[in-house]
């Protein structure tokens, strides 16, 4: 059982008591909630009298179902405006704050949080929203949570669980150009399984996380669930300090000193007790593409696809089933595979620092003919921050369109959607069958420099060729 | 306020494949809405429109099953409760599995679905047994852990809390939460950020 984790004592923290069942009920520190999940738990609320017991401590916006481009109301998706409505009036009735679609602050819920300063070292935070494992990178215990409990943190603002074991995914040194955040969480996934994480929280520690920013912390912890995690996390440091410095909800004056020296108090102890260390290369990790049906299922771009026979039993059935979704051919090389659509954002790739990133390799170019690519950042505040410095023109020169802050294409519950069998290269999480939006598309999960990378070669591509060839140039 | 949850007796239905995700379940498009009524008939909506016909949720012996069979890492994905909810309302009462993922199990505990693993090849047998004999009775018991299905009775495994919440009634969480209001309030006074928060506001 592990002991003197950052885990184990932010779990302490919020302990309420123990359920008669043995489970733990632990306080909520930040809940937030957007217009899917939380529909239900207003419903339930009202069919059972009771009321909102923290409001304050409870944030809304809305992002999955948020057009792109005409965001003016009513939404001409009915369903869509029914459940704006909806989130409009419960936000209202209980006194919940409520970033808005034009407000300014609106966007990914796990994108606005952190850039406000909402998320914090040593809270826990819930949504419904498995990303949750977002907030993490600041050293919150972080869970995505069914609508029955957000039904529950709206009424008691505590849940009940099981507490989870604690493995530490440890990554030393450098990571080599071209490989970014998103590469190494593939990575990890890649090896350890998409199941691999079940029943456990991650703990990302070493020397490559270290050296990591903020905005790319939040890119490795919004993937744990991926790897079937329910939280991943990030022991908190100057990093994490000096991002949250001045932000809306950050602590001020003496009350940032005293906020400080608790944030730092909180991390995991040297002599700390894990149920489980992996430890990993970070020089070992290339640029990583996905190639079939789930986030495991990926390789280093100049790899080839993955044949049955070098797949351990387990693995097998899965694959097979890929290359038949994916109308890939095992043994054949993933780079020079065509690619329909170049999709840059989501929570898990769509912040200013990617947007910074992509525009790198965009700038001055111009993407291949019959591609279809387009940018969407996180958050209003991206969109307006990206404007600032120019990087929409950049995009928009190399044929790429600019859009407005929501999910978009993520999962498509708005009308950014793939056609038909369309390929689709992807800086999002999720590459499961149907999931951009039509039931035969395709999705290949890489980061948004490759994402550029794909969409000026028309096809999947090596990041790394760019780099060199802008270096001769 | 909820029933006691001890036994779940019926037919089953096999679903193989390992890795089946809530996008499968439930797809997206599909969680636009503010109620859980009638996503039952959407349950498996691209992979029954995929197999024409030759999905179990469409095949006429396992209408009206009530145990799903299903193998490992069953809901992964999303945290979407749609995905439960679906498959409540298409009349499933309990899961038998290789193993689910985390936030799926939890969804299912705490709307009264009992989920429990069981080893691969108990979970075989199972879905070769359904296979061949839809008609199969097949009784889950919470108590004894085990499953029984014609010539098969094996144990079956859970988490205590988990088991115990559903056992005695108490899988629906919120009455037991908000008992302890007194408490809740008395852990939020200890936590240095609220203090912080209030002052921020
Ligand atoms: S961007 Fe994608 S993964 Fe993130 S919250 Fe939106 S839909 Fe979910």
């Amino acid at each position: 059982m592990s002991a003197l984790t950052l885990f184990d004592k932010v779990w302490d923290f919020h302990t309420v008591g123990t359920l008669p069942s043995g489970q733990t009920q632990l306080f909520i520190g930040l809940h937030l909630i957007h217009e899917v999940t939380s529909p239900q738990a207003f419903a339930m609320l009202r069919e059972r009298g009771l009321d909102v017991l923290f409001p304050e401590r409870t944030v809304a916006t809305v992002d999955h179902i948020v057009p792109t481009e005409n965001q003016a109301r009513p939404f001409a998706d009915v369903l869509a405006e029914e459940m704006m409505q909806s989130l409009e009036k419960s936000c209202k009735d209980y006194g919940i704050r409520f970033y808005n679609v034009g407000s300014g602050n609106q966007g990914i819920v796990h994108v606005i949080a952190p850039e406000q300063g909402l998320t914090q070292p040593g809270m826990t935070v819930a949504c419904g929203d498995s990303h949750t494992s977002t907030h993490g990178a600041f050293g919150a215990i972080a869970f995505g949570i069914g609508t029955s409990q957000v039904r529950d943190v709206l009424a008691s603002q505590t849940l009940a669980l099981s507490k989870l074991k604690v493995r530490k995914i440890e990554v030393n040194g450098k990571l080599p150009p071209g490989v970014y955040a998103k590469d190494v969480i593939l990575h990890i996934i890649r090896i350890l399984g998409v199941k691999g994480g079940v029943g456990y929280a991650y703990e990302f520690a070493g020397t490559t996380f270290e050296q990591m920013s903020m905005e790319e912390r939040m890119t490795v912890c919004n993937m744990s669930i991926e790897g079937g995690a329910r939280c991943g996390y990030i022991n908190p440091d100057s990093v994490t300090f000096e991002y949250l410095k001045g932000r809306d909800f950050a602590p001020k004056g003496e009350d940032w000193d005293k906020a400080v020296e608790w944030w730092t108090s909180i991390r995991s102890e040297e002599d700390a007790v894990y149920d489980d260390v992996i430890t990993f290369d970070a020089t070992e990790i290339a640029p990583t593409v996905t190639w079939g049906i789930t986030p495991g299922q990926g390789i280093a771009v100049d790899e080839a696809i993955p044949t049955t026979d070098t797949l351990p039993e387990s693995e097998k059935a899965i694959a097979i089933e890929a290359y038949s979704y994916m109308h890939l051919t095992p043994g054949a090389p993933i780079q020079g595979t065509k690619v329909d659509v170049c999709f840059i954002g989501s929570c898990t790739n769509g912040r200013i620092s990617d947007l910074r990133e992509a525009a790198k390799f965009a700038q001055g170019k111009r993407i291949a003919q019959g591609v279809k690519a387009f940018v969407v950042p996180g958050s209003e505040r991206v969109k307006q921050q990206a404007e600032a410095e120019g990087l929409d023109k950049i995009f928009v020169d190399a044929g790429f369109e600019w859009r407005e802050a929501g999910c978009s294409m993520c999962l498509a519950m708005n009308p950014d959607k793939l056609q038909g069998s369309q390929l689709s290269a992807s800086s999002s999480n999720r590459n499961f069958k149907g999931r951009q939006g039509s039931s035969t598309g395709r999705t290949l999960l890489m980061s948004p420099a490759m994402v550029v990378a794909a969409a000026i070669k028309g096809e999947v591509a090596d990041v790394r060729e760019l780099m060199l060839q802008e270096a001769v140039l | 306020m909820s029933s006691e949850v001890k036994a779940v007796t019926g037919r089953g239905i096999p679903l193989i494949g390992n890795d089946i995700d809530t996008d499968r379940i439930i797809p997206a498009r599909f969680l636009r809405c503010v109620t859980f009524d009638g996503l039952g008939e959407q349950a498996f909506a691209d992979d029954r429109t995929q197999t024409k016909g030759e999905h179990p949720f469409d095949q006429p012996q396992y209408q009206g099953a009530n145990i799903l069979v299903v193998n490992g890492n069953f809901g992964c994905g999303s945290s979407r409760e749609h995905a439960p909810q679906a498959l409540s309302k298409w009349g499933i009462q309990a899961i038998v599995g290789e193993s689910f993922a985390e936030i799926f199990f939890g969804n299912c505990v705490v709307m009264g679905i009992p989920c429990v693993t069981a080893s691969a090849e108990i979970v075989g047998q199972l879905q070769t047994i359904l296979k061949n004999n839809p008609q199969t009775s097949i009784t889950l018991d919470l108590d004894a852990m085990q499953v029984h299905c014609g010539d098969t009775l094996a144990p079956v495994f859970m988490g205590e809390g988990s088991r115990q919440t559903l056992m005695t009634g108490t899988w629906d969480s919120c009455g037991q939460l908000i008992a302890q209001i007194d408490q809740v309030q008395a852990t939020a006074r200890q936590l240095p950020y609220m203090d912080w928060a209030t002052r921020v506001a």
